[in-house]
C-alpha cells in the first residue's frame, strides 16, 4: 500500500475536480466515523456529497427492542452481557446503564465468549448476552451458541437483534426519494459475505459497489473507484480493500451462520420492518434464544420527540439538519443513538466537524 | 461494529483458541473463523474473533497507520483545543 502524501493527493486531486452531482452513500457507520476523522468531507465541492447510511447497528435497533432489553436486564437473577456502546443508548424511559445504577447485574464485554465465561462463573444465574451487530458479530455469536450447547450450558442464552445488511441496502436503493449514485461498502461484513450480495444489488440497481477499508487511504481509494466508474458509465460490484477482503467472503463464517440462524423480520429504525434482514435461532438453537426463554413479547417504538435519527439513517439529512443536535442532544446527554453509538453519525459529526455558523456565540 | 485491528499470531493453543500479539498485548483470541490460520501470520480480529487471514505487508502497513493516527490523536487532545460545540 503506497503511503506517499504524493499519492493521497493525487487521488484527491481526481476526486474533487469531478464536476457533476454525485451522492455517494457511506454504508457502514464505521466508515462515517473514518471519514469525518480524516476531514475528507471538506475537502470535497458541494457537488460531491457523502451520505451516512444505516450500518450503525445499534443506531437502528429499534426503541421497542430497547425497552424489551432494559426490561430484562432488570430482572432478578439475570446477567445482562452486552458491548459497550450499549450502555447509554436511550431506550424510551431509561438505559441499560441506569438500569444497572437501580441494582441490575448488566456488564460489558469485549467478545460474546466473555459471557460465555459469565455463564460458567454463575451457574445459578441466568446469563443473558445481546446480540447486536451485522455479520462481522453474528459468527462469533453464533460460535458461542455452539460452544454452549457442545458444554451443555442451560443458563446462558442470546437476545438476538442481529440483523444482515443486504436487505437494507435494496430498501436504500428502492427509496423513491433517494438519489444514491454509488455505495461504499463496509469492509469487515464483507470479510463474511463477500463480494454476491454486492454483484447482485448491482444487476438489479446499476449502481455501483465499492468494498472499502477504513484508513484515510482506504477511504481515497474507495471513493475514486466509484468516481471512475460513475465516469466511465460503468456499475460494478469491487473490492478496494483487497488486503483482508476475499470475492468469497469467509466460507466458515457463513457456514456457522447458517448452521446457527435463519432469516427473520426485523424492525430497523428510520426503516421500519425489513423482511428477512433478521437473524434469529434455527429450532436446534432455540433454548439459546433469550426471547423465547424469557417470553418476551413484541414491543411498540414509541418515537422519541424531535428525534432524527431515523432520517439521519437514511441519508436524507446530515446530523447538523437535526434541530436537538449539539442543544439538546450531545455527546454528555444523548437523545437517540446516533449520538451515543461508537459509529452513530450524529456522534461522528460532533466530535469531528466545526461548529455550525448557527451555534456560534 | 465493524472495528478490527491486526494482530499476529504467536502461538497455536486448545480449543479453538491462538495468542496473539495486538500492538504488543497479548490475548487469546478465537480461530475458529480460520482455521487454517498459521503463527506468524497475521489476522483482522474483531470481539474476540479471527476474522481473515491478513497478508502480511498490508497488515504492518495498517498498524503503523493507526500508530501514528494515535500519535496524532494523542497530540490533538493534548494542544489543541476541540473544535465542537
Amino acid at each position: 500500500m503506497n503511503s506517499q502524501p504524493e499519492y493521497w493527493n493525487r487521488l484527491l486531486d481526481e476526486i474533487v475536480k469531478e464536476e457533476r452531482e454525485i451522492a455517494l452513500m457511506e454504508v457502514c457507520g464505521t466508515h462515517t466515523m473514518a471519514i469525518a476523522k480524516s476531514g475528507l468531507r471538506n475537502l470535497l465541492p458541494p457537488n460531491l456529497k457523502l451520505l451516512s447510511g444505516p450500518g450503525c447497528p445499534v443506531c437502528v435497533t429499534a426503541q421497542g427492542d430497547i425497552d424489551a432489553v432494559i426490561e430484562l436486564a432488570g430482572k432478578p437473577g439475570v446477567i445482562m452481557v452486552t458491548f459497550g456502546d450499549m450502555m447509554r443508548v436511550p431506550g424510551t424511559t431509561s438505559s441499560l446503564q441506569e438500569a444497572r445504577s437501580q441494582g441490575a447485574d448488566v456488564r460489558v464485554a469485549y467478545s460474546p465468549l466473555d459471557a460465555l465465561a459469565i455463564a460458567q462463573r454463575n451457574p445459578d444465574k441466568e446469563v443473558v448476552f445481546l446480540g447486536i451487530g451485522f455479520e462481522t458479530t453474528a459468527p462469533a455469536v453464533a460460535i458461542c451458541a455452539d460452544q454452549a450447547r457442545a458444554q451443555g450450558l442451560n443458563n446462558f442464552s442470546i437476545f438476538s437483534l442481529h440483523k444482515v445488511v443486504p436487505p437494507a441496502l435494496e430498501v436504500i436503493f428502492s427509496m423513491p426519494d433517494m438519489k444514491i449514485d454509488g455505495l461504499i461498502c463496509p469492509g469487515h461484513v464483507s470479510i463474511v459475505i463477500g463480494l454476491e450480495p454486492y454483484e447482485e444489488l448491482v444487476e438489479k440497481y446499476h449502481r455501483p459497489c465499492v468494498v472499502t477499508g477504513f484508513e484515510t487511504q482506504d477511504i481515497l481509494e474507495g471513493v475514486y473507484m466509484l468516481i471512475k466508474q460513475i465516469r466511465q458509465g460503468e456499475a460494478r460490484a469491487e473490492i478496494q480493500y483487497q488486503r483482508v477482503v476475499k470475492n468469497a467472503g469467509n466460507p466458515v463464517a457463513q457456514q456457522i451462520l447458517e448452521e446457527v440462524f435463519q432469516p427473520a423480520d426485523a424492525r430497523w429504525r428510520g426503516i421500519g420492518n425489513i423482511p428477512g434482514s433478521g437473524l434469529e435461532f434455527r429450532p436446534e438453537y432455540e433454548c439459546f434464544d433469550a426471547r423465547k426463554r424469557f417470553a418476551i413479547e413484541d414491543r411498540e417504538d414509541i418515537p422519541i420527540k424531535g428525534c432524527a435519527c431515523g432520517e439521519v439513517l437514511t441519508g436524507k439529512i446530515t446530523p447538523q439538519d437535526c434541530a436537538l443536535f449539539g442543544r439538546a442532544c450531545t455527546p454528555l446527554k444523548p437523545i437517540g443513538p446516533c449520538m451515543v453509538s461508537h459509529e452513530g453519525a450524529c456522534a461522528a459529526y460532533y466530535r469531528y466537524s466545526p461548529p455550525t455558523p448557527s451555534k456560534k456565540g | 461494529m465493524c472495528l478490527g485491528v491486526p494482530g499476529k499470531v504467536l502461538e497455536i493453543k486448545e480449543n479453538g483458541l491462538a495468542l496473539v500479539d495486538v500492538d504488543g498485548n497479548q490475548m487469546d483470541v478465537s480461530i475458529r473463523l480460520t482455521p487454517e490460520v498459521e503463527i506468524n501470520q497475521y489476522v483482522l480480529i474483531h470481539a474476540g474473533f479471527a476474522m481473515e487471514i491478513m497478508d502480511e505487508e498490508a497488515a504492518r502497513e495498517t498498524m503503523r497507520l493507526l500508530k501514528e493516527l494515535e500519535e496524532i490523536n494523542e497530540f490533538a487532545t493534548r494542544v489543541l483545543e476541540p473544535s465542537a460545540g
